[in-house]
């Protein structure tokens, strides 16, 4: 550990306690995680059932933006390298790395947002509303429900950030990045059942 | 800085590496599907996802290096999708079992809805 780290290093128990071998503040994110596999789970599960009863779902998968989705899925990679390297700059003490990156992780969140914002304007526009179909209610469920998990991420790494500038709760990048990964691999899965299952039929 | 004992004993993995290696197989699964055919769509879409998510699980998310315990418990979340999926599998695909039947098998999901 860094020693003009230490001094400033503000220490709840959730961080030096480890009665299951791991901190207890991260144990506690791994359920979150947990909880959030069943959410985003259950609501895949549906859909891949409703997408195998009906094979004419493929058509409507056609109309979504696979450059979209393909630039996404490269943001939110390419955002998921910056934080786990927020990770590694604060376990080396270079905290304004840290705080750099992780306002990098802020912004590629924001590109992540323009591009869906971008892709619901002209699929709207389009006539490909929510109640246009059940595959359209699929999509625009889980792609929202995502989109709001990236929104949670965002807000969480810009309170987190400034503490961490400043020496304080610095375990909590791990946390916060543990969390982003996540939503990074919910879309990961999102991109293929959306966007290339289309010539599935 | 490392808060635990595992997490001091092990060095960050070469994440730019794991990166570049993510975007190759990014690429894969954009350009793959466009040969055609199921078995290659399933491959090179869901196959490669599902590879994709295990290495940012295992490297960013440094489950390679966490507890063993940590494994089981988001492994047993995905053993009660599969649960969730065979359940419910047979009221989705079968027409009919026994006393009951599923008059909106093969009907637009829309219509279907409005069956029930």
């Amino acid at each position: 550990m860094n020693q003009t780290l230490t001094s400033h290093v503000h220490a709840p128990i959730a961080t030096t306690r480890s009665a299951t071998g791991i901190p207890t503040g991260r144990l506690a994110l791994w359920w979150v995680v947990a909880s959030e596999i069943a959410i985003f789970g259950g609501l895949i599960v549906c859909y891949v059932l409703f997408r195998l009863r009906h094979p004419e779902w493929a058509a409507e998968a056609g109309h979504t933006k696979l450059l979209a989705g393909a630039i996404n899925t490269f943001v939110l990679l390419t955002s998921s390298l910056s934080v786990v390297l927020a990770h590694q700059a604060v376990s080396d003490g270079r905290l304004q790395r840290a705080f750099n990156l992780l306002w990098l992780t802020i912004g590629g969140g924001l590109v992540f947002l323009c591009v869906k914002a971008y892709e619901y304007t002209s699929e709207i526009t389009a006539g490909y509303t929510i109640g246009r179909s059940v595959f359209w209610a699929f999509y625009y469920g889980a792609t929202g429900l995502h989109a709001l998990h990236v929104i949670a991420g965002m807000t969480v790494m810009g309170i987190i950030s400034f503490a961490v500038r400043q020496g304080r709760d610095v375990q909590r990048v791990e946390y916060a990045g543990i969390y982003w990964h996540f939503v990074d691999v919910v879309w990961i899965f999102l991109f293929p059942l959306f966007y290339i299952a289309s010539g599935l039929d | 800085m490392p808060h635990s004992n595992e997490e001091a004993a092990h060095a960050h993995p070469r994440y730019v590496l794991i990166y570049g290696t993510l975007m190759v197989l990014l690429l894969v699964s954009i350009f793959g599907p466009m040969l055609g055919g199921k078995a290659v769509i399933l491959i090179t879409a869901f196959g490669v996802a599902a590879v994709k998510a295990l290495m940012v699980c295992a490297y960013f998310m440094h489950l390679k290096f966490e507890r063993k315990y940590v494994w089981w418990i988001l492994l047993m979340c995905v053993l009660f999708l599969g649960v969730l999926f065979f359940g419910l599998a047979p009221d989705v695909m079968k027409k009919e079992g026994v006393n009951w039947k599923n008059p909106g098998l093969g009907r637009p999901a829309s219509t279907a809805a409005a069956a029930h």
